[in-house]
């Protein structure tokens, strides 16, 4: 049926895009300007504060940290580090500065920054929402709890060298120095600025900060003295504030704008796909996304792991998948496709609704039951969750939903005894990095089940939390695939709980105009997320 | 009247003060915490309560309240929590843009209002008079998205004179301000109708036509200064709706003024910002309330100023 | 209006008088036209629907998961889940109704009992709940509606309840002018000196004068409600879904306004019909009860 073809063509598409190695061209020439339409102001481009998708590749673009990924890949590399070692037992690492790497304020960097940074990242006085993920760093307890006057675990050995001890060997440590959070930043700037300093950032990325106005727009410029030569190729890169995604659409179609950030809206993004001129200009790449329905074990009847199970199989992804004009892929599973640790062969469960109803009245409940499902009252949420409703009705089970802001859902969501069934979008799972343990700790971790926690199926199951830290404990590069084979199973295993049912993992459909070039999987960049403006270059520079 | 005055203006401060009071307990009761919201997702149960902490959300109400309010006193009214900008820098940024759209509504909705309530008057009673008069209901029946959305989609869309949405250029504010505005010409124009009638129907005016004097002559020299005062009353309470209305219309076309940020904030329980721009917009309103009423005396005497 | 008029007998109540002169005026009777079709429509739903207005039908989307203009087998096409608009616009009558009427009914109660009570006993009584009532003017209507919104889980009560808190002021004030004018009348004073209980002058004396005031802007009233429960809707903080309301069926579609502008503009179209209807009958009444109240001319 046209239907299936027309899906089966999106993930195959979805697969094919999620190769590991992009053709980055090192010799393409600089020059040439960029501009991008956001529809919502900037809220911050202080990389200890910043965490909305929107400013995360602004500030990747600003800042640079020790570590960083291959452009287009979820492959890491060095960065602002020129070496990386790492002792026998996994628990030291030691860290030397390029020569000749500076921020924007023409300083030279070195190691006392580097010392700076994670201590300004992880005090409490901060209130960084990523101080959480340095918590293997040796002495991250004390200082964050805000006693002690710095991060034992990081030492300076001299003025290029850093060397950091954790006090728990941990695979995820050299993805959570890529983080934006462990960007580097000048003391100096920061003490000046103080608290605007998400409004003046300095930092030593591609690009340096040239003008902010509130609310219209935001202009970055080349970086002349980055440590990557040749990079990056754009001389300005302009992003357009307060933009509806249509007049974006309409500006892009004008010549007026390359990129629209929000991406197309949905209503003209059938109309795009058909125009084969438009079409060609469209980029589709996997995102680390999952959507789905958290599934209460603390409320009755989702205590019943066969109640939860029946409701997995009760839900037609393949529709909501139609409803958001076939921009996902319906997922079986927690792990996005492009995750490391996504299990291939695994089936899942199957929309049976009869089985499921059949399954219903095994576990007690034949006439079915009343339960609460909560959204998040942007569109398309309360659409989609209309539509599991709908399908719920169809097994005997009645749904009322509850359409509230983003603050009260995940209010709720923190409460044991609150949200029976949660649909995440709008709030779902996007990795923070490109390891599979980033999908377990606050979401189905026994960690998250707490009080104002992220775990809102309030899933905690002691087995798996041992074999979760087993794996991020083998920290040995060679261990890696027996690593990624530990997480394999946990996941799974997961499923047979069925304390989630995973809906569906989001593609990214990027418009670019027809001046801006570079390799696709720069426009879909998995961690440079959405678009990587250092590395895209302009047809129009010479 | 300066007694009136002065009176006047120690009841705005306290309704003003009132206002401070109900808002913050008000947001006090919303179920979200903000330090969750700030923590983020990966945030660890130390961390949030850390943050409580460090904003002072721990503490008992009044206590939360006063330190408020004598920030506020002095000028300061906090950082955004999820931006960390000072909430008084984020609404200076986008107050310009509102102001501008407001006067714009306001010359608007004058000049719709005013002419479609002189024409309406002079041909009273017949089909034009009736057909105004209807257009006139209809403009305070509408809702302001719908509008918005309407104009939108003939004049941008379908026709693309105008842009869709967005702000800049003078292009940019006529659908905007059409929509504010739409709402107080129809109110205007009854009452325009109405003075109007008043002045046509006296003695004088028959004489003054039986001169030869043009209806112009009449309109500008005899209408003109007995509307002006209820208009510039009307004005004063328009304010309030503006206060409404921005939500809705910079909603529908991304104007980015202080009606975008409270939505934005509302979304994201950034109580600073809330209680920055309700505050805004409650002094907006008193102002404006004000103006009405050192206006209204001096239409009608017969109201008690002392 | 003739002298005949007031010889009418009184054997005809008022309530017969009023409407007659209603149907007399085209505006009005139009409006009347207009309510009595919506409510035959919010009563008689079930009966009248021509589809399910829950179902999202696999039929009610084009193949590439777009709604379906209007025409064939629906009527008015359908939303962006598949399910038929004319059914949901049908039921969506019930919730503009319900809220217009249970929101202002409880904004006028309260309204015009804060009114009379500020008007009537005055003093210190009328100094703090006039000050509380400029005080709840001077909030930014939408921005309340909208915080209160988010404080509860809502509801159609809730939000029916929440329009109620931010409207009834403007009913408090016109009453409370009228209550004190009325106060300070002669028979009222006689009343009062002659010892009647302040419940019985209330009651027998000071309402019928106040009641054309009420009915005009209780009237008038409904009309601002089903406008603000429509934006409220249109921002996400309405009534929950499934249940349609014209706004929210606004809201939920508005995505696709460009390429499905029947799924904004026809339930805009019943929004502003509405209002309107309520509108001109409010004005019609003002007219009728109470001429001085609005100047001399229709």
């Amino acid at each position: 049926m046209k239907r299936n073809t027309f899906l089966a063509g999106v993930a195959g598409l979805a697969l094919a895009a999620g190769g590991a190695f992009a053709q980055v061209n090192e010799d393409a020439p600089q020059g040439g300007e960029m501009v991008v339409t956001y529809q919502d102001d900037v809220a911050t481009l202080d990389p200890a504060i910043g965490y909305d998708w929107q400013n995360w590749s602004m500030i990747k673009s600003l800042f640079d940290g020790l570590m960083g990924y291959e452009p287009g890949t979820t492959t890491l590399r060095n960065e602002l580090a020129a070496s990386h070692e790492i002792s026998d037992d996994g628990m030291v690492h030691t860290f030397v500065l390029k020569d000749g790497i500076k921020f924007h304020n023409g300083r030279e960097i070195i190691a006392e920054d580097v010392k700076y940074s994670l201590e300004r990242v992880t005090d409490p006085k901060t209130r960084s929402p990523g101080a959480g993920f340095f918590g293997m760093i040796d002495g991250f307890d004390t200082w964050n709890a805000g006693e002690g006057d710095g991060l034992s675990g990081v030492e300076v050995i001299d003025d290029k060298t850093v060397q950091i001890t954790l006090s728990r060997p941990d695979a995820t440590f050299t993805h959570v120095m890529a983080l934006n959070f462990a960007s580097i930043v000048p003391r100096e700037a920061v003490e000046a600025s103080g608290e605007d300093f998400g409004r003046e950032p300095v930092g030593s990325g591609a690009f340096r900060l040239a003008e902010w106005t509130p609310g219209q727009q935001v202009v970055f410029e080349r970086f002349e003295d980055y440590h990557r030569a040749g990079v990056p190729k754009l001389d300005k890169v302009t992003f357009d504030i307060g933009l509806d995604p249509t007049v974006a659409l309409l500006r892009l179609q004008n010549g007026d704008a390359d990129v629209p950030g929000d991406g197309i809206p949905p209503a003209q993004f059938l109309q795009v796909m058909n125009n084969p001129e438009q079409a060609d200009n469209v980029v589709e790449g996997g995102q680390l996304h999952t959507g789905y329905i958290t599934l209460n074990t603390q409320m009755a009847p989702f205590d019943n792991v066969n109640v939860r199970k029946a409701m997995n199989m009760a839900i037609n992804k393949d529709r909501i998948v139609q409803m958001i004009n076939g921009r996902a892929v319906p997922a079986n599973q927690p792990l996005p496709p492009s995750m490391p640790g996504y299990a291939d062969d695994y089936e899942g469960y199957p929309f049976d609704p009869e089985a499921a109803r059949a399954m219903l009245a095994e576990a007690g409940f034949p006439d079915g039951f009343t339960t609460e499902l909560f959204v998040m009252n942007v569109d398309p949420n309360p659409r989609i969750a209309q539509a599991i409703q709908q399908d719920l009705s169809e097994i005997g089970v009645k749904v009322e939903i509850r359409s509230l802001a983003q603050s009260n859902v995940i209010a709720a969501g923190g409460e044991a005894d609150q949200a029976p069934m949660i649909w995440s979008g709008g709030m779902a799972w996007i990795a923070d990095f490109p390891d599979p343990s980033n999908f377990y700790g606050p979401i189905l971790g026994c960690a998250g089940a707490v009080s104002g926690g992220w775990n809102w199926s309030w899933y905690c199951n002691k087995e798996l939390d041992a074999r979760a830290a087993e794996a991020d404990a083998m920290a040995d590069p060679a261990l890696a695939d027996e690593r990624e084979e530990a997480w394999r199973s946990i996941y799974v295993d997961i499923m047979d709980d069925a304390p989630w049912v995973p809906v569906f993992n989001e593609q990214r459909f990027t418009l670019v105009s027809d001046r801006m070039a570079g390799d696709d999987s720069l426009f879909v960049d998995p961690v440079h997320i959405p678009v990587n403006y250092d590395y895209i270059y302009s047809v129009e520079a010479e | 009247m300066s007694g009136y005055l002065v009176r006047r203006l120690i009841e705005s401060a306290l309704i003003l003060l009132g206002i401070t009071f109900v808002t913050f307990v008000l947001l006090y009761m919303v179920p979200a915490d903000p330090a969750r919201q700030i923590a983020g997702r990966s945030a660890t149960a130390e961390t949030v309560a850390n943050i409580r902490d460090q904003l002072g959300l721990n503490d008992p109400l009044f206590v939360q309240y006063f330190r408020y309010l004598g920030n506020l006193l002095q000028g300061d009214m906090g950082r955004s929590y999820l931006q960390r900008a000072e909430v008084a820098d984020l609404i200076a940024a986008r107050l310009p843009a509102s102001l501008l759209l407001m006067v714009s509504a306001i010359v608007t909705e004058l000049i719709l209002g005013l002419t479609i309530g002189v024409v309406a008057a002079l041909r009273r009673n017949r089909p034009a008079d009736h057909t105004l008069m209807i257009f006139s209901f209809v403009s305070i029946s509408a809702p302001q998205f719908v509008i918005g959305i309407l104009l939108l989609y003939v004049f941008a869309v379908q026709f693309g004179w105008l842009p869709i949405g967005g702000y800049g250029t003078f292009a940019h504010l006529i659908l905007p301000s059409i929509t504010l505005g739409f709402l107080g010409a129809g109110w205007y124009s009854r009452m325009m109708r109405s003075s109007m009638i008043d002045v046509l129907e006296q003695d004088f005016v028959r004489t003054a036509r039986a001169k030869g004097l043009s209806r112009l002559h009449i309109i500008t020299r005899h209408v003109m200064p007995n509307a002006i005062l209820p208009v510039i009353a009307m004005i004063g309470i328009d304010i309030g709706l503006f206060m409404s209305g921005i939500v809705v219309v910079e909603s529908v076309f991304g104007w980015p003024g202080i009606g975008q940020l409270a939505w934005q904030a509302i979304q994201r329980v950034d109580i600073p910002v809330i209680m920055g721009v309700t505050m805004v917009s409650a002094t907006a309103i008193v102002l404006g309330n004000l103006i009405a009423d050192l206006v209204a005396p001096l239409i009608d005497p017969r109201i008690k100023t002392k | 209006m003739s002298d005949a008029q007031t010889l009418r007998p009184k054997a005809q109540s008022r309530f017969a008088v009023v409407m007659s002169e209603l149907m007399r005026r085209p505006r009005a009777a139009f409006g009347m036209a207009v309510i009595v079709v919506m409510v035959f429509g919010a009563v008689f739903a079930p009966l009248i629907m021509p589809h399910d207005p829950f179902e999202q039908s696999f039929d009610g989307l084009d193949l590439m998961g777009g709604p379906l203009p209007p025409g064939g087998d629906y009527l008015l096409g359908t939303d962006l889940l598949g399910r038929d608009l004319a059914s949901r616009l049908i039921l969506g009558t019930r919730t503009s109704l319900i809220i217009g009427l249970v929101a202002n009914g409880i904004a006028v109660i309260l309204g015009a009992g804060v009114g009379i009570a500020a008007g009537f006993f005055g003093g210190w009584t009328a100094a703090i709940l006039m000050r509380f009532t400029d005080l709840m003017m001077a909030f930014p209507a939408l921005l309340l509606a909208i915080v209160l919104a988010a404080i509860f889980q809502p509801s159609l009560m809730i939000v029916a309840l929440v329009i109620a808190m931010v409207n009834w002021v403007q009913m408090s004030r016109v009453i409370y002018t009228e209550t004190r004018s009325l106060a300070e009348r002669e028979f009222i004073q006689v009343q009062r000196a002659i010892g009647s209980s302040s419940l019985r002058i209330l009651g027998k004396h000071l309402l019928p004068h106040l009641l054309s005031s009420i009915v005009v802007f209780g009237t008038l009233g409904i009309s601002t409600t089903v406008l603000l429960e429509a934006t409220l809707s249109f921002l996400g903080v309405g009534v929950q879904p499934p249940m349609p309301s014209w706004g929210n069926i606004i809201f939920e579609n508005q995505t696709y306004f460009s390429t499905a502008p029947w799924l904004v503009f026809i339930p805009g179209l019943l929004i502003v019909l509405l209002a309107l209807a309520f509108n001109l009958v409010g004005d019609a009444l003002r007219d009728i009860l109470d001429p001085t109240l609005k100047g001399r001319h229709g």
